[in-house]
């Protein structure tokens, strides 16, 4: 165990590092003028060009650059967008509220996916799996532009079953529509990992035995096979954490939900690149530590990883 | 006191007087998209309390099926049995209701696999596994059920069993596991055991211990014991009666002693003609020629014929040979047995 | 589990037919699901609106009347008119070649660099695969859409330029990790078959040995896996066009329709739901033709 912390936790410093270089790189290296970069297509005053050219050290080397980008990220000093507000303060208004959109998105994904992926295993090939299967066709099917803004206009506007926008009022109620919007973005991956890996499951050689003692159907099941077939969905929860953002990323502008990924993508139309740059990283940072907590989890659930 | 209680309520309308476990006729087959397999087509034996019968062939010829049939676990679909009956202490297993049949499996009929890492569960510890059966056949408490588990390991002579409790089945050596298997179809005091393979995936020394553990446990608690095998030299030397199987069918059924001294079926023949011995060295070894039969497309007549020196044009025909009677306690599926038995 | 031998033996085919290859089996199984030949028939329709758009209308989709403005269905005009009075039936169908093109040069691109990853990490294995499976971490641990976002902005060359070369780069170099891997993998366990050591020994050099007899084996998941990727490709050109990162410029795109209708979608729906449902279609095509190939590659799911 203590091994295979110690070798993950390696490798993620280098993913750690290697990742935040390459987006460094892809924001600031072997640009013509990555002032003009930053600021988009807008004019640019002095000013602003030498408090940009100051902010990311741009007269000095690109190694001394990246040092100086990673030790304010690390400190949590993000800078000032370009309207000159700060970037730290922001993030800190929005995070609670893409955390708690994030979180019902995820065990409403959980839930389902799990419990309709072993029903469909179970019954494998039957009226309800194959229901089932087309279903997360369907949803695999929807990216999440056509998803967000279909759903908004027919349960929000048409319907009226759920608020349409969420706006300021952030509540369990406002976010249920964009929670279940964004839940769909991850929910059919994790449906057929769970039932693919239940339906190998349910042909090991323990599940006889398991039966040959006598066990009830349903505590094979829920017991034997459950633990053994969720091992390969846990490790999906690290990627999914990434197709949330992006999802979290679209969900929030089109139902107004101030979080990150509305300020992000508001950032990102008015080409304000410090912005972009400063929660780009963190969110990389974000995904990166959840990874590393995945893969822990991962040696807790599997014992032959354990004691490697 | 309550495991008594438990066991006498198990199954109403037991006899005691009535034979441990009597399978008549059992035929089962697999219905798959590339046809219906006959894995077991009319199989029967009997077994006694403390009696060891061993069940021999090649793979493929029904034993696991048959074997799986009797526990219930058979996979269905696609595996049907269609016909015949499994009766313990008189009850016909098969007419019973699933949550009935539960009750049996494990405390009453308990079975051994043959790979002991894939068939114990990875992910919980061994004793998990142990105290499971403890809580869900007698209710037991956690404590008690893990004390019941320690107990079991003792039995089957795993070293420290107290620390052992905790492990994972790959921390096990080999050898240990199966004894953790074969603890695991002890708890509960079962009265038959049916052993599928215990040794083939061991050492051969671990062989040796792994079978005399089980001659000693079976010899104190009374078992009647069922040992699938397609190992000569293993069932020499513990069983006494043999079932030999071909294309799902026993095929000659005799004391051990008199199966090696006079086999009645040229199958059986065949088979101990091509296992090497010591005091033949340097004969040459009689390989069986041909194939086992497809079970999609069983032979007419009798199954063996295509590949049987003594095959004649009546081994063609159906009906496929009856059980000859050749002696008390003996029977061979051979129209022909006299000659094969050389009289 | 019953004897293997017994399955296997009851799973062998009745007939004495003579063996198939893995990819004969495939085809033949192919060939009698019709879920294959459903979404082979939907690829075909779009890539011949894609190359041939002319084909579904004779309407200009850049001739757009301010009068028209959230106009229903007249005419030629199938889906009605969008708030700026563009016919919605020409831009969706003129749409489908950029969606088409940088799905496809994307997902080559992806799969060329996985490809070559892949083998080599696989084929070479010790350092080379420890250097190139770090790198392929390194990209992983980049939110693939972030990272989109960060690249495609960077990439983009200002006026005039429409973007559909720099969205098909950033999808490509990004999403090229997960076609690696599955060529790695396969590579690995196509190499320690007997048949590659029995090549080898007989002097079999290494590009031979690659080409010859591990890629063959091995090439199955990874087509299905850019089979998948294609279909993903194309959503993230619609998601990034979205967020404005994308397509634009005088560029068409289901993307770029969806956010411009989305605003107005309480007024006019057709603006906003065809496009998706052109989109939507279209990688529901892609996802199934992927299931199908992969089904019938890797019978044991079934």
């Amino acid at each position: 165990m203590f091994r295979y912390i110690v070798r993950r936790l390696l490798q993620m410093i280098l993913t750690f590092f290697g990742a935040t270089f390459v987006v460094f790189a892809l924001m600031f290296a072997n640009q013509d003028d990555p002032i003009q970069a930053l600021a988009g297509e807008k004019p640019v005053s002095a000013s602003l060009r030498a408090a940009l050219t100051e902010r990311y050290h741009l007269d000095e080397g690109f190694l001394s650059q990246y040092w100086y980008y990673m030790s304010n990220l690390l400190t949590g000093d993000l800078g000032v967008t370009l309207t000159g507000r700060d970037i730290s303060a922001l993030l800190a208004e929005a995070w609670p509220r893409t955390l708690q959109l994030s979180l019902m998105a995820i065990v409403l994904a959980a839930v389902l996916a799990v419990t309709a992926g072993v029903w469909s295993a179970i019954r494998r090939g039957g009226a309800l799996d194959n229901g089932i299967l087309a279903f997360t066709l369907l949803l695999l099917a929807m990216p999440i532009v056509v998803l967000a803004p279909v759903a908004q206009l027919v349960f929000g506007m048409e319907l009226g079953w759920f608020p349409a926008t969420a706006s300021r009022e952030i509540s369990f109620y406002t976010l249920m529509l964009p929670a279940i919007v964004l839940a769909t973005t991850v929910v059919a991956t994790q449906l057929r990992v769970t039932r693919t890996s239940v339906v190998e499951n349910l042909r090991a050689d323990y599940v006889r035995t398991a039966r040959a003692k006598g066990l009830t159907p349903r505590r094979v099941t829920w017991v034997h096979v459950l633990r053994n077939s969720l091992i390969p969905v846990i490790t999906l929860i690290g990627v999914d954490l990434g197709t949330l953002m992006s999802g979290a990323l679209v969900t929030e502008e089109v139902f107004n939900i101030p979080g990150v990924g509305f300020n992000l993508a508001r950032g990102i139309r008015n080409e304000d690149g410090p912005l972009v740059v400063g929660f780009v990283s963190i969110l990389v940072i974000v995904f990166l530590v959840v990874n590393l907590i995945v893969d822990l989890l991962y040696a807790a659930l599997d014992p032959r990883i354990r004691y490697e | 006191m309550t495991d008594i209680q438990a066991s006498m309520d198990v199954l109403p309308g037991l006899d005691p007087r009535a034979p441990l476990l009597q399978i008549n006729d059992l035929h089962v087959e697999f219905r798959t998209r590339d046809g219906v397999a006959k894995a077991v087509n009319g199989a029967s034996f009997r077994l006694s309390p403390g009696e060891t019968l061993a069940i021999l062939g090649e793979s493929g010829c029904g034993k696991s099926v048959t074997a799986q049939a009797i526990m219930g676990i058979l996979e269905s679909p696609p595996g049907h049995i269609t016909r015949g009956e499994v009766r313990y202490r008189g009850v016909d297993l098969l007419k019973l209701p699933e949550h009935e049949r539960r009750k049996v499996r494990a405390n009453k009929i308990a079975m051994i696999f043959q790979d002991a890492l894939s068939a114990l569960n990875p992910v919980y510890t061994v004793g998990f596994q142990l105290a499971e059966l403890f809580r869900a056949h007698r209710g037991m408490s956690r404590a008690d059920a893990k004390n019941r588990a320690i107990g079991l390991l003792d039995q089957v002579r795993i070293p420290a069993a107290r620390a052992r409790i905790n492990d994972y089945p790959h921390q096990f050596s080999g050898g240990m596991r199966q004894r953790v298997m074969i603890a695991m179809a002890l708890a509960l005091d079962p009265e038959v055991l049916i052993a599928d393979e215990p040794t083939t995936a061991l050492d051969v020394t671990v062989q040796a211990q792994i079978m005399s553990l089980l001659a000693e446990l079976q010899r104190q608690r009374n078992m009647g014991l069922i040992l699938i095998t397609h190992d000569m030299g293993v069932v020499a030397d513990v069983a006494d009666r043999i079932s030999v199987m071909y294309a799902g069918r026993v095929i000659e059924e005799a004391p051990v002693y008199d199966i090696y001294a006079r086999p009645a079926h040229p199958y059986t023949r065949a088979l101990l003609e091509s296992i090497p011995r010591l005091d033949l060295k340097g004969h040459q070894l009689t390989a069986i020629r041909g194939l086992p039969p497809v079970l999609t497309d069983i032979p007419s007549g009798c199954a063996f014929n295509p590949r049987c020196r003594y095959a004649k044009d009546p081994c063609l025909q159906d009906p496929p040979p009856p059980a000859y009677a050749i002696a008390p306690h003996r029977t061979a599926r051979c129209h022909f047995f006299r000659e094969v038995l050389g009289e | 589990m019953s004897d293997p031998n017994l399955i296997a033996m009851a799973e062998a085919p009745a007939g004495s037919g003579r063996p198939r290859s893995l990819a004969g089996d495939a085809w033949h199984d192919l060939r009698r699901n019709k879920i294959f030949w459903a979404s082979s028939v939907l690829v075909l329709v779009v890539l011949l609106m894609a190359l041939a758009p002319s084909l579904f209308t004779s309407a200009d989709p850049a001739a757009c009347a301010l009068s028209n403005k959230h106009k229903g269905p007249a005419g030629g005009a199938l889906f009605g008119y969008d708030f700026q009075g563009c016919d919605v039936f020409a831009r969706t169908v003129h749409g489908t070649r950029n969606s088409i093109e940088v799905g496809f040069l994307s997902t080559l691109l992806a799969g060329v660099i996985g490809l070559c990853f892949g083998l080599a990490a696989g084929y070479y294995g010790g350092a080379v695969d420890a250097v190139l499976s770090r790198g392929i971490d390194i990209v992983l641990g980049i939110p693939f859409l972030l990272g989109a976002v960060v690249f495609s902005g960077r990439l983009s060359a200002g006026e005039g330029d429409d973007g559909v070369t720099a969205v098909t780069l950033t999808l490509g170099l990004l999403a090229w990790t997960s076609a690696a891997r599955v060529m790695r993998s396969s590579v690995v366990s196509a190499k320690s078959q007997d048949y590659v050591a029995a090549a080898r020994m007989l002097g079999a050099g290494p590009l031979r040995l690659m080409f010859r007899h591990i890629l063959p084996n091995s090439i199955a998941p990874f087509i299905v896996v850019l089979t998948l990727m294609l279909g993903a490709n194309i959503a993230a050109e619609a998601t990034l066009s979205y967020l404005g990162v994308g397509l634009k410029g005088e560029a068409i795109s289901w993307g770029v329709q969806i956010a411009d209708a989305q605003g107005q979608a309480r007024v006019a729906a057709g603006p906003l739901v065809w496009p998706s449902v052109f989109l939507a279609a279209t990688v529901l095509a892609f996802i199934m033709l992927g299931d199908a190939v992969r089904d019938a590659f890797d019978p044991k799911l079934r």
